[in-house]
């Protein structure tokens, strides 16, 4: 048994988009499948926010769409039971996706399928949602198109969100607040609160953050 | 680089083949197939008047048989006591082999411990599972349905073991963190990923059943094709036999047709999308 996590301890306030920053392989991705209750090799507790529904999305790194049905047919798979069709059409639309309700999966684009995986998260209306680099392997211009596209849909459907990446820029672009974790065994090193609002958050923008970042932490890549 | 110039016409006319191709494709063999047996007929119907034999009829012999049988209602009757039973046979088969063989895929330990178990029922002879059930629970429906099923479970088991370990532990995890209950999870994540491994345990499943269900009526009913060739088996009757076997052949190849590949073609329609 190795430890991937030792003595790690952090808080996600109600609403906000929180980054878990960290090196590839420090235990960011085992930190997230245990809040999901994917992993239960683990010691210690963690509470998610209670709001009555407690329901609980996740965007993998990997779209995991069901091949067998369209990607209507996944996003109603776990629909939030007040959701109305008019919210529904909103989700596709915003997100792009509205001409391909009735596309199966092996008809989209990598870039395609993780906005469909986003829909369906929305969807349910999450009192928390996880992303786990959700925009990992995609082209950097796809990849920032779809941080803005999250940063829509979030702010028209807020919800507390933690955000698992190595990609500083996009916790730039996208967080609240970062809690920057070390090496394994994963700690946390610090927090980094964005202060910039959201929409102001151009390239030049988030390269001035990215230099105010570099001295608070000079030792993080 | 040169390479893909004028690829766009090439692909248009590689389409027209293409529908062509698939226009002949769709009518060829449906020809072929009838000329095929045609030929087979031919030769029979040339075979019997070089050898003429009472052990050996011609075709026109086999088919005047069939009309006679059909019209006495015997032909209908026994077809549909073979086939119910082939139908019981394999609701019960399908049904406990596809259990067992998830449970042993997806638990380790289980399957190591029965895997002798099913060796062993794997390499019983039918012959042996039918004379026992007989013996132990009476000549009835129940043991002759029983004693087909048990002789076609280990080889469910088998292929569904296989689609139980092949099973992507990706939608799981998609499905505990969504939340979905277990019969969602039966239906939406479980069932379509053990498809095709169902699909291939139900074709060679009814294959197998069918012949075995004939041994079944032979031995102890008094119905059913089976029982209908021994009959004739024992005064001689070879075009009685042959009207019977060939009935339910062409029963057999009907429901092929009709149910299990309209099924299957709706079953994996995902696969090969518009």
């Amino acid at each position: 048994m190795i430890d991937v996590l030792r003595g790690l301890s952090f808080e996600v306030r109600q609403g906000e988009f929180a980054c878990l920053l960290g090196p590839s392989g420090c235990g960011k991705t085992t930190t997230l499948r245990i809040l999901l209750g994917l992993d239960r090799q683990f010691s210690g507790s963690y509470q998610l926010p209670e709001d009555g529904s407690n329901r609980v999305a996740a965007v993998f790194q990997e779209p995991v769409l069901l091949p067998w049905r369209t990607v209507e047919q996944n996003v109603r798979l776990a629909l939030a039971p007040r959701l109305r069709d008019k919210d529904l059409d909103w989700l596709f639309d915003v997100l792009g996706l509205s001409a391909m309700r009735s596309l199966y999966p092996s008809e989209l684009s990598l870039g395609l399928a993780r906005r469909a995986a986003l829909a369906r998260a929305f969807a349910t209306e999450p009192s928390v949602l996880f992303l786990d680099e959700p925009f990992a392997s995609l082209d950097e211009r796809t990849a920032d198109r779809l941080r803005r596209l999250l940063a829509t849909v979030w702010e028209a459907r807020p919800t507390t969100v933690l955000m698992v990446t190595h990609n500083l820029r996009e916790a730039l672009l996208l967080a609240d607040r970062i809690i920057v974790l070390t090496p394994r065994p994963a700690q946390v090193h610090g927090i980094f609160d964005v202060r910039l609002s959201r929409d102001l958050r151009d390239a030049p923008a988030v390269d001035d953050l990215l230099l105010d970042f570099h001295q608070r932490f000079p030792d993080t890549v | 680089m040169r390479a893909g110039l004028g690829s766009a016409n090439g692909a248009s006319a590689n389409r027209r083949m293409r529908i062509v191709l698939q226009g002949i494709g769709s009518v060829l063999p449906a020809a072929t197939v009838a000329l095929s047996l045609l030929g087979l007929g031919l030769i029979w119907s040339l075979a019997a008047d070089l050898w003429p034999s009472r052990a050996f009829p011609p075709p026109l012999a086999v088919w005047r048989v069939l009309l006679k049988e059909a019209a006495s209602g015997d032909l209908g009757y026994h077809l549909a006591m073979t086939l119910w039973r082939v139908a019981a046979a394999y609701v019960v088969a399908m049904l406990f082999g596809s259990v067992i063989g998830v449970l042993l895929g997806t638990h380790r330990r289980a399957d190591t411990f029965f895997n002798p178990w099913l060796v062993l029922f794997l390499n019983l002879p039918a012959l042996v599972v039918i004379v026992l059930a007989y013996i132990w629970f009476g000549l009835t429906e129940a043991a002759a349905v029983g004693a087909v099923a048990v002789n076609k479970i280990p080889n469910v088991v088998v292929t569904m073991r296989e689609g139980a370990r092949a099973l992507d532990f990706r939608y799981a995890e998609m499905a505990t963190v969504y939340r979905l209950g277990p019969l969602d999870y039966l239906r939406h994540i479980l069932m379509p990923q053990l498809q095709p491994y169902f699909a291939a345990a139900s074709r060679s499943g009814i294959a197998l059943i069918w012949k075995i269900v004939l041994v079944v009526e032979l031995l102890g009913r008094s119905s059913g094709v089976g029982f209908q060739i021994y009959l004739y088996f024992q005064i001689f009757d070879v075009a009685a036999i042959l009207a019977y076997t060939l009935a339910f052949v062409a029963i057999m190849l009907l429901i092929e047709l009709l149910l299990v590949q309209p099924f299957e073609r709706h079953a994996t329609r995902w696969r090969r999308p518009a």
